[in-house]
């Protein structure tokens, strides 16, 4: 049996146990830490740099010319009448050149599509042309943040059902605003762009944060909910106890999370380079690791910050703190 | 173990359905047995439109409804063959056209055909722009001196009027748009090319009251035929009538205001003099039209005008090659990520492992039928982010495969036979599955309504792969693990099987036989034992005291 095995086992009965409750202040700190760095740092950059679909333009995709060089791209766009310089091209894939140019009219695109084609010596139909006007990305931003707010009403309020405490929905938005601004923060530290599918990947941590944290939350109010006065562990003992023991399948389920995201965020920056898959998968590799570490770092903590203080949750475990009698007979 | 041959009954029931509805469509030649794949997929163009209105103004959802179906039946006239148009967001308009369309398509697609008839009241040449090119300014509006008596009536030019048509400069007409002008207003615009301006009364005839619409040569005189295209409309009885006295009137008028214009979106495609009376209500329009043009108009107006304007917000246009290598990449994506996760849960789980390969191939199974389904019944498309979709959920419905087994893992570890693990773990694990499958599914299902783009194909296949999760969990995975408890492989806690209570340290095994003693610590026994006496029932307590037992085990 592997030593993983092993050491799942020794949690489980608590022969080994982490500390999660009891070093909170360090966890929050570690957690507070990044989030601010991920923040300061992106403002000291200036802020996000957002894709074309925020911005408005035209973007122009060359696939498989016979060079695949940036300066023929800037040449051509230069040499082109009536358009401003400073396209922005880039190599993706590969094999294929991405040039974008602030928004052309109808014969404009046509033109320089053409012309495209005849520097980089490709037929025309491999130029591709679109163009986004400046809209689309705030209908976008928008919409998804229209979405967030209405999603984590519902959540709140689903949670809390479920778990009979609000306190639990607290402490699961924060470690989910946790996530959310260190995924956010890391793209704007990297200067990566922010497109309509890294938005997505930032939708989907809302998701996947609160799965993680419910699972986790589940296994807390089954420990804690057995617990009464009669208790021998604190109710902070109780909710580490349960944390540790879901920590394998933690460790286990996030591990298999992360496998598929990693498979699409390799193949998609290595075959296909800046796309849809690569700004998915990005932002899900780094919300659900990040996801992974608040649900049991700072979500745990924070919940029993939030309860240990309720006067029936410090009854318990009292017995366990007085010495014991000699007898060892507990009642 | 009859719920479990039951449980698998209705897992097979859901496939039969699932693929029964599927073989019927193939039968009937609507369906097929792959997804239809999105333009990302297979390469071709996608417009998004988005709905031009002012500040204040909302678009009603029966208002894109209608425009949807007005530029549907336009595009299909066009002959562009397996167009798709949707309405997205509850405000915008996706046109999907496989290839690359031309101008001509674009503008069928685009223009609203807002049609209009009005009275000429001035006309006049394009103002030339000074250096500054400066837009004319609009003065404030104010009441006419005497109300105007008819629609021709001079009355109608206002100062402000008179001031706006005198700074128009039909360059940046273009720009401004007056495709929501107010019909019961005077107009000012410019023609088509952009060569003449006018100020036109309020509108007379609409578009709305047109039957039909054909495209073809218009007649010379004595009924020879021209080279000159036109378009020739049927109205009926309401503007039949409306047409018949706006002619009457014209007919004796002088000048300028003897032209009828022709208003289309905003701008003059032609202002005719007004000859006779046209009380048939058959008249033709005849401007600058070559046969294409003609065309396009002839089937705009067939189709009706749309209720609202719409510019082009978005247009994407992916080759077909470029379409496959991303469908290739999604595929190979998703194969690495599958095996990777199949390596990793036969390293943690052994035997158990295969467990959560077949019930992921299940799980996939199902979900492809699923989409199938969907795409032959609802016109479903699999694009690039439902493919990443798709893939994120293998590891999330791995997930739940993993909490159940955790579960029987922590059951085997307090002490419990196989069998009995498994009924307890499932009950404890699919509260948690259904409470985080739940999570998960809200957010899919928030994030599809509300989302534009992308994000709803990705929102879909995930929201779908969520319930697939809980089926495959509950009708496959929960009554396989209780077959499999039975064999003398599990239940004997092969070294292979991934459930070896022996490995797993249990507290004891099998009904009162307890396990050779494992070297632990002493704080670790302490704590385990506590932890099987908080475990045990009142009764069992109430046993132990009186047996005098209790004294022993702290």
């Amino acid at each position: 049996m592997s030593r993983f095995t092993k050491f799942g086992n020794a949690l489980y009965t608590g022969e080994r146990s982490f500390d999660f409750v009891g070093n909170r202040v360090r966890w929050y700190l570690i957690g507070g830490a990044l989030v601010v760095l991920a923040i300061a740092i992106t403002m000291l950059r200036g802020g996000f740099a957002f894709g074309i679909e925020f911005s408005g333009g035209s973007e122009f995709r060359v696939s498989n010319p016979a060079a695949v060089v940036e300066q023929t791209a800037i040449d051509t766009v230069e040499s082109e009448a009536g358009l401003e310089s400073n396209p922005r091209v880039s190599i993706v894939g590969g094999d294929s050149v991405r040039v974008q140019t602030e928004q052309l009219t109808d014969e404009q695109t046509t033109q320089l599509r053409q012309d495209l084609a005849d520097a980089y010596a490709v037929p025309v139909e491999n130029v591709t042309a679109s163009f986004v006007g400046a809209t689309w990305g705030q209908d976008i931003t928008r919409q998804a943040l229209i979405g967030l707010v209405v999603f984590l009403v519902l959540v709140s309020f689903v949670m809390a059902l479920y778990f009979r405490t609000w306190k639990m929905s607290i402490a699961a938005l924060v470690a989910l605003a946790h996530d959310l601004l260190i995924t956010a923060g890391i793209y704007g530290v990297l200067g990566y762009e922010i497109t309509p599918a890294a938005v997505i990947g930032f939708l989907t941590i809302l998701g996947y944060s609160l799965y993680d944290t419910v699972v986790v939350f589940d296994k807390v109010r089954e420990n804690t909910s057995h617990d009464g006065e009669e208790s021998s562990r604190t109710f902070a003992q109780s909710v580490n106890l349960a944390v540790n023991q879901t920590l394998v399948r933690s460790i286990n389920t996030s591990v298999v999370a992360i496998l598929p995201v990693g498979s699409i965020l390799f193949i998609g920056s290595l075959l296909l380079g800046a796309g849809t898959l690569r700004d998915i998968a990005l932002a899900l590799f780094i919300g659900m690791i990040a996801g992974t570490y608040s649900s049991i770092f700072i979500a745990a903590p924070l919940y029993v910050h939030l309860r240990e203080n309720e006067p029936e949750n410090r009854k318990q475990g009292r017995k366990a703190r007085e010495p014991r009698p000699a007898s060892g007979a507990v009642r | 173990m009859r719920s479990a041959r039951t449980r698998f009954i209705w897992l097979g029931l859901i496939f039969l359905l699932l693929i029964g509805g599927n073989a019927l469509a193939v039968l009937q030649g609507t369906g097929s047995w792959v997804p239809k794949l999105a333009l990302d997929l297979q390469g071709g163009t996608q417009i998004i439109l988005a709905p031009q209105v002012s500040e204040n103004q909302n678009v009603t959802e029966e208002q894109l409804n209608q425009a949807v179906s007005i530029i549907r039946q336009r595009v299909d006239a066009g002959g562009v063959a397996e167009a798709e148009v949707t309405t997205q967001g509850g405000a915008n308009i996706v046109v999907s056209i496989p290839g690359v369309p031309d101008q001509a398509t674009l503008e069928r697609i685009r223009s609203s055909a807002k049609l209009e008839f009005r009275a000429v009241l001035q006309a006049g040449a394009d103002l030339v722009l000074d250096e500054t090119g400066e837009a004319p300014v609009i003065a404030e509006d104010s009441a006419p001196q005497s109300s105007p008596t008819d629609p021709s009536d001079v009355a109608w030019i206002t100062p402000a009027i008179d001031s706006a048509y005198n700074q128009l400069s039909c360059a940046a007409l273009d720009e401004r748009g007056t495709n929501v002008a107010d019909p019961a207003e005077p107009l000012v615009t410019c023609s088509d090319d952009g060569v003449a301006k006018y100020i036109l009364g309020p509108v007379e005839v609409d578009g709305g009251t047109i039957t039909d619409a054909i495209s073809g040569l218009v007649p010379g005189p004595q009924g020879t035929v021209t080279s000159e295209w036109g378009v020739f409309l049927e109205f009926d009885s309401e503007g039949t009538e409306a047409f018949r006295t706006v002619t009457e009137r014209l007919v004796f008028l002088p000048g300028v205001r003897n032209q009828f214009a022709i208003v289309l979106d905003g701008k003059v495609i032609s202002a005719p003099r007004t000859l006779a009376a046209i009380t048939d209500g058959n008249p033709q329009i005849s401007g600058s039209f070559t046969q294409e043009t003609a065309t396009v108009l002839a089937d705009q107006l067939k189709f009706g005008a749309l209720p609202i304007g719409f510019a082009v917000q978005s247009s994407e246009t992916i080759t077909a090659t470029l379409g496959f290598t991303q469908l290739q990449s999604g595929l190979l994506a998703g194969a690495i990520g599958l095996i990777l996760v199949v390596l990793y849960s036969l390293v943690q789980y052994r035997m158990l492992g295969m467990v959560s390969v077949f019930s992921l191939v299940t799980a996939f199974t199902l979900s492809y039928f699923v989409i199938t389904y969907l795409s032959n019944a609802q016109g479903y498309r699999l694009s690039l982010a439902g493919v990443a979709g798709l893939i994120v959920a293998i590891g999330i419905t791995a997930d739940s495969f993993i909490v159940f087994f955790e579960r029987i893992r922590d059951e085997l570890r307090d002490g419990r036979n196989l069998e009995s693990s498994i009924a307890g773990a499932w009950r404890r694990a699919f509260r948690t599955i259904l409470a985080s499958d739940a999570v998960g599914f809200l957010a899919a299902a928030v994030l599809f309504i509300l989302a534009v783009g992308n994000v709803r194909g990705f929102a879909f296949t995930l929201g779908i792969t969520t319930i697939v999760d809980l089926i495959v969990v509950a009708l496959f995975t929960h009554p396989l693990m209780q077959m499999l408890g039975r064999t003398n492989f599990f239940a004997s806690g092969n070294k292979l099987s991934g459930l070896d209570p022996r490995a797993l340290g249990a507290v004891y095994r099998g009904r009162a036989r307890f396990r050779e003693p494992v070297d632990v610590g002493a704080t670790a026994q302490k704590k385990s034992a506590r932890e099987a006496k908080r475990r045990q029932t009142i009764a069992e307590r109430k046993a132990q005291e009186e047996a005098g037992l209790l004294e022993g085990k702290n």
